[in-house]
C-alpha cells in the first residue's frame, strides 16, 4: 500500500513523477496498446495520483471498477473500498471528495438510477469527482447494451457531462476531466460517459504514454469551498441560520447557488476545449447538406454511414458532441453552416440528444431536423438504420 | 487545526450579534487539550447558540450540547447528520459539520474518515455521525450499519425522538408499538427497533441505549464512544431525546419525560467488547477519561 506521505515535489507516492496535464496528454511520447475500455480506463486513472476510490460491482463495467482496486494494491490509489450499494458509494464518494480527495468511482445505468439523489447533491457541494458512466439499458426486459437513457436523467443534475466515442478518447477525457473539474473556478463534478458494452468490452488499439508518468496531485486548499478536514475554518455553506426557514432567505440562497452551480459549468468552456482539442469534432464532406448531430459510439456508426453515402455520391458530415453539460451550442450552429437536413441517431428511445439539439437550434437554423435512427438500446446501431433514414428524407419513397 | 476555528470576518464584527461573539469567543475548544473537556466547563462556555430553530425546550438541543462538550478533541472533529430536526442545530455551532442527504449520513462518514486517514496519517481526526431515528433506523439503516460491518471507525450517535419529527410526526421504525402517530393512524403495528442490539450484533465495540437526562453520563458514554471508535472501532449511542411537541408535553417537561423513561423502556443498556474495555482502561490510567 502507497503512503501519501512518500509524496515529494517531483514524485506522487507511487514514484512516478509529475507532470503537468499539457505534458501527459500532448507532449508526452505515447506508445500503441490493444486494450479495452475497462483496461484503458485503470491506465488513466493510474496516471492521474488518484486519493480515493469507491467500487460496486455491475455489468457492464464492474472489471473497471475491480481493475482500479487493482492499482490500489499495486500502490497507486491511495484508499479504495467496496461499498454497500450505489447510493451507498456514491455518498462515499460524496465524503472521500469533501474531505479534500481526487475520486473517482464508476457505474452503469442501474446503478446510477439508484443512486440518483447523490448527483444533485455533488454538484451542490461543489466537489470536484468524476463519475465514469458506462451507459447500459435500464428499462425492463434486461440488456447490458446502452439505451443510455441514465444519460437524460443526469442532464439536469448540475454536473459536467462528458461523452467519449470509443477507447481512445476514454483514456484522454477521464484524464482531462479531472483537471476540468479541479480548476478553481469551476469546481463541479464530472460524469464522463461512454456507451457500455461497445467501449468497456472491446478491444482497440489505443496510444498511451509511459506509466512512470502522472498528474499533480489535487490541491484541495484551492477549493472555493474549505475542504472539511478541519484544518481550516468552516466554511459558511449551510452555517447561516438554516436557510429554509426563511422563504425569502432559502429562494435567495438556493436560487442563487443553482445558478452559479451552472455558471461554473459554463465556465469549464476554455479549459475543455482545450484540453479535448474543442468541444465538437467534425469529420466528413465540410459543404455537405448533410449533417449527423452525434455523441458516443453513435458518432461511430454515423462515420461508417458517412463513408457508404459517399459511396453513392452523398456528401455528409458528423459533427460529434464530445461535451453535453456545457452544450457546446455555437461550435454546432457553426459546424451546421450550409446544411440542409439534420439527423440526430441515438441509442435511447426518448431521443434526448434531439430535445438539446432542437433546443440549441431554436430560431438558428433554416435546416430541417429530424430525430432519428433510434435503435432503444440492447443492439449496436447499423449503419444501414442512418442511410435509411437519409434516404427516406431526401428520396422519399424510395428508401435506401 | 488551528485553535481559531471559528473566526468572524473583523470587518463584520461590530454587526455581529453577541451570541455569535461568544461563540468564538467562549467555545471550549482548545482550553483543556491534555485535560478532558467535559460538561462542567457549560457554564462559562458557549458550544450552540441559544438562538436556534429547535422548538424551545427541545431536548435534542440539551443533548447536542452536551454532546460537544464531550468531544476528545473538537478542533479535529467533524460531525456529519442527517435530514432531519437534528440538522436544524448544526448552523449553530463552531464546527465543521456536513449535511448531506437524508439517510447517507454513515455512508458519507465512512469517506470523510477513510480520506482523513489517507491525507493525515499522523494526526487522530475524529468523525462523528449524529442523526435521528428516522435517518438512522429506517431510511439509513443499511448504511449504518454496513459502517458497523466493515469497522469503520467512526461515532454514531441516534438521537431516537421515536417519531419523524421534522415532517411532522410520522411513525418510524423506534416508535413503540401501539402509538399512533401519522401514518399509523391504527398505532404502530411492529416493536421498538432495538438499534443498540442490532449495534453489538453488526459489530460496534460500544453502544449504549440511554436518555438524555443526566448530563455527566451523556458526556461520558460520548467521550468513550468517540476514543473506542478512534482506536478500535465503530460505535454506537442511541439517546433518547423525547419530541416533546409531538407527544403533547410543554417546553418544561422534557427532562421529566426522559426521567421517567429512564426508570422504564430506556433503562440503561450498555455493551463493551473485551478490546474495548482494556482500552478504555488504559485511557482512564493515562487520565484521557
Ligand atoms: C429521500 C427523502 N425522503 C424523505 C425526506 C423528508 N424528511 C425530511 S426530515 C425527515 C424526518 C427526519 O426524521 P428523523 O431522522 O427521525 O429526525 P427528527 O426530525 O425526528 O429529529 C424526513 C422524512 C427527505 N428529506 N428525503
Ligand atoms: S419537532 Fe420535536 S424534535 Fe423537532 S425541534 Fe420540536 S420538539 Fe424537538
Amino acid at each position: 500500500m502507497s503512503k501519501i506521505t512518500d509524496m515529494t515535489d517531483t514524485h506522487n507516492w507511487s514514484g512516478q513523477r509529475l507532470v503537468t496535464a499539457d505534458e501527459l496528454l500532448f507532449e508526452a511520447p505515447r506508445e500503441k496498446h490493444f486494450m479495452t475500455g475497462s483496461e484503458v480506463l485503470k491506465e488513466a486513472v493510474k496516471r492521474c495520483t488518484v486519493d480515493a476510490s469507491v467500487s460496486y460491482p455491475i455489468t457492464p463495467q464492474s472489471e473497471a471498477a475491480h481493475l482500479i482496486g487493482e492499482l490500489w494494491a499495486e500502490g497507486y490509489v491511495g484508499t479504495y473500498f467496496r461499498g454497500e450499494n450505489e447510493f451507498g458509494v456514491m455518498s462515499e464518494v460524496a465524503g472521500c471528495a469533501m474531505a479534500g480527495a481526487r475520486t473517482i468511482t464508476t457505474t452503469s445505468g442501474p446503478g446510477t438510477l439508484r443512486a440518483m439523489e447523490n448527483f444533485a447533491q455533488w454538484s451542490g457541494t461543489r466537489i470536484p469527482c468524476q463519475l465514469i458512466l458506462m451507459a447500459r439499458g435500464i428499462n425492463s426486459p434486461l440488456t447490458i447494451q446502452p439505451d443510455n437513457l441514465e444519460v437524460s436523467y443526469m442532464l439536469e443534475t448540475g454536473c459536467q457531462i462528458w461523452y467519449a466515442e470509443n477507447v481512445q478518447e476514454l483514456f484522454d477525457m477521464s484524464i482531462a476531466a479531472f483537471v476540468v473539474a479541479e480548476k478553481p473556478d469551476v469546481h463541479v463534478p464530472i460524469i464522463t460517459v461512454v456507451d457500455g458494452f461497445f467501449v468497456s468490452h472491446t478491444r482497440e488499439a489505443v496510444m498511451l504514454p509511459a506509466d512512470d508518468i502522472a498528474l499533480f496531485p489535487y490541491e484541495p486548499y484551492k477549493s472555493p469551498l474549505p475542504p472539511i478536514d478541519s484544518e481550516t475554518p468552516p466554511g459558511r455553506f449551510l452555517r447561516d441560520p438554516f436557510v429554509m426557514k426563511s422563504n425569502y432567505i432559502s429562494y435567495a440562497t438556493h436560487a442563487s447557488w443553482q445558478f452559479e452551480i451552472r455558471s461554473a459549468v459554463e465556465r469549464s468552456r476554455p479549459y475543455a476545449e482545450h484540453f479535448l482539442d474543442g468541444l465538437v469534432h467534425t469529420t466528413g464532406s465540410e459543404d455537405a447538406e448533410i449533417a449527423f448531430v452525434t455523441c458516443g459510439t453513435a458518432s461511430h456508426q454515423a462515420k461508417e454511414a458517412e463513408r457508404e453515402l459517399m459511396k453513392l455520391g452523398i456528401k455528409s458530415k458528423v459533427i460529434k458532441l464530445r461535451t453535453i453539460r456545457p452544450f457546446p451550442e455555437e461550435e454546432l450552429i457553426t459546424a451546421l453552416e450550409g446544411v440542409k437536413h439534420i439527423f440526430v441517431p441515438e441509442f435511447n428511445v426518448v431521443g434526448w440528444l434531439e430535445k438539446e439539439v432542437k433546443k440549441a437550434l431554436y430560431k438558428k437554423t433554416e435546416a430541417d431536423i429530424v430525430g432519428g435512427p433510434r435503435v432503444a438500446g440492447g443492439m449496436s446501431m447499423p449503419a444501414e438504420a442512418i442511410i435509411k433514414e437519409v434516404m427516406e428524407k431526401i428520396n422519399p419513397g424510395k428508401g435506401a | 487545526m488551528a485553535i481559531d476555528i471559528y473566526k468572524i470576518n473583523p470587518e463584520f464584527r461590530d454587526i455581529m450579534p453577541q451570541e455569535i461573539i461568544d461563540l468564538e469567543e467562549k467555545a471550549t475548544w482548545a482550553q483543556n487539550q491534555d485535560k478532558p473537556r467535559g460538561i462542567k466547563e457549560l457554564p462559562q462556555s458557549k458550544e450552540l447558540l441559544e438562538e436556534h430553530s429547535l422548538c424551545a425546550g427541545c431536548p435534542e438541543a440539551a443533548a447536542l450540547r452536551y454532546v460537544l462538550s464531550a468531544l476528545p478533541k473538537p478542533e479535529e472533529t467533524i460531525i456529519v447528520n442527517s435530514t432531519g430536526c437534528t440538522s436544524l442545530m448544526f448552523p449553530h455551532i463552531a464546527l465543521h459539520t456536513v449535511h448531506s442527504l437524508f439517510g447517507n449520513q454513515n455512508a458519507v462518514a465512512t469517506g470523510i474518515k477513510r480520506v482523513l486517514d489517507w491525507r493525515f496519517p499522523d494526526t487522530e481526526k475524529d468523525v462523528v455521525v449524529l442523526a435521528g431515528d428516522g435517518a438512522t433506523v429506517d431510511i439509513g439503516l443499511d448504511y449504518t450499519l454496513q459502517s458497523f460491518f466493515r469497522q469503520e471507525n467512526i461515532t454514531t450517535i441516534c438521537f431516537d425522538n421515536e417519531v419523524y419529527a421534522n415532517t411532522g410526526g410520522q411513525e418510524s421504525g423506534a416508535t413503540p408499538k401501539g402509538q399512533v402517530f401519522k401514518m399509523a393512524p391504527t398505532g404502530k403495528k411492529f416493536d421498538k427497533v432495538p438499534m443498540w442490539k442490532l449495534a453489538t450484533t453488526s459489530g460496534c465495540h460500544y453502544s449504549i441505549n440511554m436518555t438524555a437526562s443526566a448530563p455527566k453520563a451523556v458526556a461520558k458514554a460520548v467521550r468513550e464512544a468517540i476514543l473506542v471508535a478512534r482506536e478500535i472501532g465503530p460505535t454506537f449511542l442511541n439517546i433518547y431525546t423525547p419530541c416533546i411537541l409531538e407527544i403533547g408535553l410543554s417546553a418544561n417537561e422534557g427532562l421529566g419525560e426522559m426521567k421517567e423513561q429512564d426508570k422504564d423502556r430506556f433503562e440503561s443498556y450498555k455493551y463493551i467488547s473485551p478490546e474495548a474495555e482494556e482500552f478504555l482502561a488504559k485511557c482512564k490510567e493515562e487520565g484521557r477519561l
